[in-house]
């Protein structure tokens, strides 16, 4: 006889969806089923139970390969490696939880860190132009029951964020919009045909780069002054028309996602996409929202910046917290040789960032705390296994509309297995008694 | 006018904050005392003294400090920070925030600059022989106030984002720039002699950028008004005068709209 878990949050992407349904085994130790879950959500869930799951960690040997370890030694080498260096990088922090990365903020102001998140290969330029000129914002429950003009702007929720339609953008019948999809106009706009294009009232197939231009284009529409003939390959007219369609909703809403953030322009794409949204509030009621990625990237974010006042790439070496993208930003640091230690937790730079910093990973001292083998653990002198937030431990995650919620815990993690604060915190009191001078 | 000739015998590891090497800090100071003044090493602070021979001594003021930087700088940030008077030769490539917040006096650069350079400057004059990187006489992160004033110079080519948010002041760039050039700029000045490639003047609301090469993508909402002779830095030349970015909002002046002014050489 199994038991079923119901109101289960999923940790995988920044939809963070709260009614997944998991089917446990009795004694609580082996998850058996999965429902309302999308495919990658429900991978995440089965993932923690694959075999030849590592369970103690590894440390690299001289001739590449690893060798099994306690966690006292572990804890140990991380404290040290921490105590040495004169500036090293904690990178990652957007797969674990809000009270972890606490813990490892504090470690980071003893050691004269460098804190960065996944942002900053992802949403941090949106994180810039936040900081330059605002965000109107809302949660996602309000776009369930209101929003009716919904623009996908360089983002493909169709793979990326699989039930952000159905749950709150495209498809509920919500309070204000109880017809669903047939409510709703939607934008989408992206050079590929991509799944999500697929299912746009326009598409507009914008020139790759030229995202700043047409956004500026919107904006110049709006206030009724002239246009030439084409921009960023889209005719004047689409961009009338669409300024229209915009003008006469109720309630709009601007996802955004790699797209803008990471293409030519960066944060200038989302400077002048909030601008735009700021203008259409002459009209009618607009937001614009970020899709983020990870599933707490957001409370990384949220955590550092009630903490330090930055949300990410944030520089404590001088004993007070400085940020500037471009200089302390990971790939920055890395590709100029400014660290002399790698601390991960929570993400995969091994596999995400270009070759050339995880050539200087490789060469560093380094520590990866992962559950998975994965690209950083290989290349890392330290791969400590930890147990999975959001299935084998609780903790507070943030939705990518900012909205707290606590992750819940479904199953035990492998004996012996710690979790992410539990190995902080071991590596916090340790580094304690280096400083202290034991 | 006495001058300190700072040579650098070691080369920092990680990168060396020396915020210090100003004429405001040095005047007034002996070899040895300037020798003593703080520098940072990631999470350590150590002396310039560690890192350069220091010869020669401070003047009574500011105004009369000259300071020499020889050798290899390219691992040496702030140099010329928020000074206000006197003058700095840096005879190689320094690192990144060169002339950050400067606020008067000369600061001359033989070789190229890295990014961030003359971010939120207020006065003084800022010349690069070589290549300027990104950032340059931008607004530092999070700040609606860049440039104010002073005049930066590029011999060579400039990065993207110059002048981000420029208020006032000159950056004449004689070579190519980047992508943005004076995105959300509101008063101030800039020539760029070379080209410039797109997104010029995106999100203008006033002042003058003047670009005698060519653009290669337009903004969007920059109309043309007409064409005009003009005096640009010391020569005369035709230009087509664009008002812009009509997406963005613009003061009005004694009734008049006031608009960013894009000047195309014929």
């Amino acid at each position: 006889m199994s038991k079923s878990v119901t109101d289960v949050i999923c940790p995988f992407c920044g939809t963070l969806c709260d009614d997944l349904e998991v089917v446990v085994s009795d004694d609580g130790k082996k998850i058996e089923d999965i429902y309302n879950a999308c495919a990658i959500g429900a991978e995440k869930f089965m993932h923690a139970q694959a075999a030849g799951r590592v369970t103690k960690p590894r440390m690299q040997q001289p001739d590449g390969s690893y060798k099994e370890v306690s966690y006292d030694e572990a804890v140990d080498f991380t404290a040290r490696m921490f105590y040495k260096a004169r500036k090293p990088l904690m990178y990652g922090w957007s797969s674990t939880s809000c009270e972890a990365q606490s813990i490892g903020h504090e470690i980071a102001e003893k050691s004269g860190a460098i804190v960065d998140n996944t942002a900053t290969v992802c949403h941090g330029t949106t994180l810039i132009a936040v900081q330059d000129v605002g965000i109107p914002s809302c949660t996602l429950g309000e776009i369930k029951n209101r929003a009716d003009r919904i623009i996908f702007w360089g983002c493909n929720p169709c793979h990326a964020h699989p039930r952000h339609q159905s749950r709150y953008s495209i498809f509920p019948r919500g309070y204000f919009t109880n017809k669903g999809h047939k409510n709703r106009k939607m934008i989408v706009v992206d050079p590929r045909d991509s799944d999500t294009a697929k299912m746009a009232d326009y598409h507009f197939k914008v020139e790759q780069g030229r995202d700043y231009e047409l956004l500026s284009a919107l904006r110049v529409a709006l206030r009724n002054e002239p246009l030439p003939e084409t921009v960023a390959g889209i005719p004047r007219e689409k961009i009338i028309e669409v300024a229209e369609v915009l003008k006469s909703g109720r309630f709009g809403i601007i996802f955004f996602g790699m797209g803008v953030t990471q293409s030519l322009s960066k944060n200038h794409n989302i400077d002048a996409a909030i601008m735009l949204t700021k203008d259409l509030n002459e009209f009618t009621k607009f937001s614009i929202m970020p899709m983020r990625g990870h599933y707490n990237v957001t409370g990384s974010g949220q955590v550092l910046g009630w903490q330090f006042g930055f949300p990410y790439a944030v520089d404590l070496s001088r004993g007070f917290a400085r940020y500037n993208p471009g200089e302390t930003t990971s790939n920055d640091l890395l590709r100029r040789d400014e660290v002399d230690a790698v601390f991960v937790l929570g993400s995969d730079p091994g596999a995400h960032f270009p070759i050339s910093s995880v050539r200087k990973i490789a060469k560093l001292p380094s520590v990866c705390v992962d559950p998975h083998i994965t690209p950083t653990s290989e290349i890392s002198k330290l791969h400590v296994p930890v147990a999975f937030v959001g299935v084998e431990v609780g903790g507070n995650c943030y939705r990518m509309d900012n909205v707290p919620i606590d992750a819940r815990k479904v199953v035990d993690p492998p004996e012996g297995v710690l979790t992410d604060v539990e190995f902080l915190t071991r590596v916090n009191t340790r580094l304690d008694q280096l400083i202290g001078g034991k | 006018m006495e001058t300190v000739t700072l040579t650098i015998k070691n080369q920092p590891t990680l990168y060396l904050e020396a915020d210090t090497i100003t004429p405001d800090n040095f005047s007034g100071k002996k070899a040895s005392e300037i020798a003593a003044l703080h520098a940072f090493e990631g999470r350590d602070q150590f002396t310039l003294g560690k890192y350069f021979e220091v010869s020669g001594e401070g003047g009574a003021t500011a105004a009369d400090t000259r300071i020499v930087v020889k050798g290899n700088v390219s691992r040496v940030k702030y140099i010329g920070m928020k000074m206000t008077a006197g003058e700095i030769v840096i005879e190689d490539n320094p690192d990144m925030y060169t002339g950050a917040w400067m606020q008067g006096g000369k600061l001359l650069v033989k070789g190229n600059v890295d990014a961030f350079a003359g971010i939120g400057m207020k006065g003084g004059e800022f010349v690069i022989e070589g290549n300027a990187g990104n950032y340059l006489g931008a607004a530092y992160r999070g700040d609606w106030r860049g440039m104010q004033g002073g005049v930066i110079r590029v011999k060579g080519n400039a990065g993207s984002d110059i002048g981000y948010f420029m208020n006032g002041g000159t950056i004449i760039v004689h070579g190519n720039t980047d992508v943005h050039v004076g995105t959300h700029m509101e008063g101030g000045k800039i020539i760029i002699k070379g080209n410039a490639p797109s997104k010029v003047g995106g999100q203008m609301v006033g002042g003058e950028i003047f670009v005698y090469g060519g653009i290669d993508v337009m903004m969007p909402g920059f109309k043309y008004v007409q064409d005009e002779d003009l005096e640009v830095d010391g020569e005369n030349a035709k230009f087509s005068l664009f008002y812009g970015d009509t997406g963005e909002r613009h003061p009005k002046r004694k009734g008049q709209i006031v608009y960013g002014k894009l000047h195309l050489r014929n």
